[in-house]
């Protein structure tokens, strides 16, 4: 409790808030800006297909560097040392799934939504519902992880442990993202994206350049400070110092690398993100300079996990509200007192209001194209309608968001969105690959791995110690605990594939047709969708 | 669009999909992406399984606190960035200039 004292005690709020509120301004300066330009979907959706590779890889770095990246690795890594930088290393490796195999393909085919890549070659209402409902899942899940990382801030902020300024704050980034969301479209959130991965990188590398500073720019020499600070000792520079108890926690490190390199191809909202630019070849050129920023950001991300071990001492960090996840603003405080901190909370918070406004506006566009303009009316709606029931939709899916945000407290962020990666890669991976690949993948195919995806994958977290049975599960006291693994990636991954498979070979149906038209039109980007897009229905869907 | 036009543009599809032009540029996607997506896989695997079933042999310290399992981790950045590099150099040399002319091609006979 000392150190919320000590944060509590010298820290001034008002700097904070003062930092946060000019960003806050900023960027809702910025989204009112485009709120004319919101006219048609392919404006509202994706921006009109306008922005370069280069400004989409910023927006990419801006989506996908969320909490869970900063907060929640940084603490993960101070806390259980490399066992952490698993995190970084698959959350990177994992965008060579995506620049390989998707990206490129997957913008030739599509038009706003992953439904529509599915609905190309399939039974469109099955498999559209289906790619909706998953990518609200998804969305869920992960906007859920997000706002627990914004309840976690605050109270470091303030140094209260009230759980009253924690609801506020998630309702107050609740409602700002609705803000943005409805408002600017897909071009307010992409700027937004992209002015908070350029905060988040600049603020990440100053802290590191610090970091390693105080130790004369020897990363040997910071990590030998970190084993003298941590409990664990020198264990933390090796493998297996949280993964190693036993052999089901082993096969747990096995299952989450595998939920993680396989998860970012299938998240819905780096997905949608392809579809904002005009070619094929700027979708490529957005996924490497993504990675190219991104890894810089992990490397960063490994200087301030072990940097926090050793000037903060993880003793401290587990001590001070918001557990694991207040490893890098408490480090901030270290470093530069009061108005790093401030700054660093700021950028935090930007971070997450980045991310759940693309997270909202990628499930807002699902249930508007594919469920309601797609399914409901098929297809008969003016671009009028569907728009204000994507915004509709985005009011509800943050509402949802800050009723769970307030549920959900004290889990890793990381872990928690390492969760949705595997509910991604289970749901969402297996379809997308048989669809750009397999000629005779078919509806049921679909079906089958999506809803068989989805059901493994959140049926086994429910049935697993994340939830029940253990000290740190959200329900405690009682135990239906019978799946071992905290992470079920393992199991349900390999699982929706063969279930992708099994229901293709049981249904004659595949059209080749289709598939020949998916082919020439994915990789050769013939009838593809092109930048400003005037007619908002899809080729396809005439067809 | 009508049925005729929309059976024609389909068959369109089918014809190019057999022609050597487009054979000829998948095969040139598909040898670079698919070998390096097992290559990649298999490293990023291999630096998983090391963490697993090797720790002590991943914990050897290689210079001064630095050891082999943080330098493990290092090179999958390295890696991946190598990757990046030779995949957006292969694309727009190999497969860009093909898919240009097939899109062209393509153009020609539906016009």
């Amino acid at each position: 409790m000392s150190v919320i004292a000590a944060v509590g005690a010298e820290n001034s709020p008002v700097i904070n808030m003062a930092i946060f509120l000019v960003f806050v301004i900023v960027s809702l300066w910025v989204v009112t800006r485009f709120a004319r330009r919101n006219r048609t979907q392919a404006d509202f959706y994706v921006a009109g297909r306008t922005f370069t590779g280069r400004q989409n890889g910023m927006a990419l770095t801006g989506d996908y560097l969320s909490a869970a990246s900063f907060l929640g690795i940084t603490g993960a890594i101070a806390i259980y040392g490399f066992d952490g930088f698993l995190y970084s290393i698959g959350f990177l490796v994992a965008w060579l799934v995506a620049l390989l195999l998707v990206a490129e393909l997957l913008r030739n085919a599509g038009s706003y939504t992953m439904g529509d890549v599915l609905a190309f070659r399939l039974r469109q209402r099955p498999v559209r519902v289906a790619a909706a409902i998953s990518t609200l899942l998804v969305s869920l899940f992960y906007l859920l992880a997000q706002m627990v990382g914004a309840g976690s801030l605050v109270n470091l902020l303030f140094g209260v442990t009230g759980n009253l300024w924690q609801s506020a704050t998630i309702l107050v980034v609740g409602i700002l993202m609705i803000i943005y969301v409805i408002v600017g479209g897909m071009r307010g959130t992409t700027w937004v994206q992209i002015i908070k991965a350029v905060l988040l990188i600049a603020g990440a590398g100053l802290m590191s350049v610090w970091v390693l500073g105080k130790y004369g720019f020897s990363l040997s020499d910071m990590l030998g400070a970190a084993t003298h600070g941590s409990p664990e000792g020198s264990n933390i520079l090796a493998p297996m110092a949280k993964y190693g108890k036993t052999t089901i926690t082993k096969i747990d490190f096995i299952s989450l690398s595998i939920a993680l390199v396989l998860g970012t191809a299938g998240l819905p909202h780096v997905l949608m993100r392809f579809y904002t630019v005009p070619s094929a070849k700027e979708a490529r050129h957005s996924v490497s300079s993504a990675i190219g920023m991104i890894g810089l950001f992990y490397l960063f991300s490994l200087v301030l996990g072990f940097g926090a071990a050793a000037l903060v001492g993880p003793e401290k960090i587990l001590a001070a509200p918001g557990r694991e996840n207040s490893a890098a603003p408490l480090l901030a405080f270290e470093l530069g007192g009061t108005l790093l901190l401030g700054i660093i909370v700021a950028v935090a918070f930007a971070t997450i209001l980045a991310v759940v406004a693309g997270l909202t506006i990628t499930a807002s566009a699902s249930f508007a194209h594919d469920v309601y303009a797609n399914v409901i009316k098929k297809g008969a709606i003016s671009a009028e309608n569907e728009l204000k029931v994507a915004r509709i939709t985005a009011v509800v899916i943050g509402l949802l968001a800050i009723v769970g945000g307030i549920l959900a407290k004290n889990q890793n962020i990381a872990f928690l969105v390492a969760l949705a990666f595997a509910i991604a890669a289970s749901a969402n991976l297996p379809t997308i690959l048989y669809s750009l690949f397999w000629r005779n993948f078919t509806t049921r195919g679909a079906l089958w791995s999506i809803y068989g995806g989805l059901t493994l994958s959140i049926g086994l977290i429910i049935f697993s110690p994340v939830v029940s049975g253990a000290q740190t599960s959200i329900f405690p006291d009682v135990n239906f605990a019978w799946f071992p693994l905290a992470n079920p990636g393992l199991v349900s991954i390999p699982l929706a594939f063969l279930l992708g498979w099994l229901g293709s070979v049981t249904e004659r149906g595949a059209n080749p047709l289709k598939f020949a038209e998916m082919e020439v039109r994915s990789l050769a980007g013939v009838g593809a969708e092109t930048a400003e897009v005037v007619e908002p229905a899809a080729v396809t869907d005439v067809v | 669009m009508s049925e005729h036009d929309a059976g024609q543009l389909a068959e369109a599809y089918v014809v190019m999909q057999h022609s050597p032009d487009f054979i000829d540029l998948k095969s040139r996607y598909r040898r670079f992406a698919f070998p390096m997506t097992v290559v990649f896989l298999a490293w990023y695997f291999a630096f998983v399984l090391c963490a697993v079933f090797a720790p002590e042999w991943m914990a050897t310290p290689v210079w001064g606190n630095i050891n082999i399992g943080i330098i493990f981790g290092l090179l999958q950045f390295v890696s991946t960035g190598i990757i990046t590099v030779v995949y957006v150099r292969y694309a727009s040399k190999q497969l860009d200039p093909r898919a240009m002319v097939i899109r062209a091609e393509f153009e020609q006979v539906q016009s």
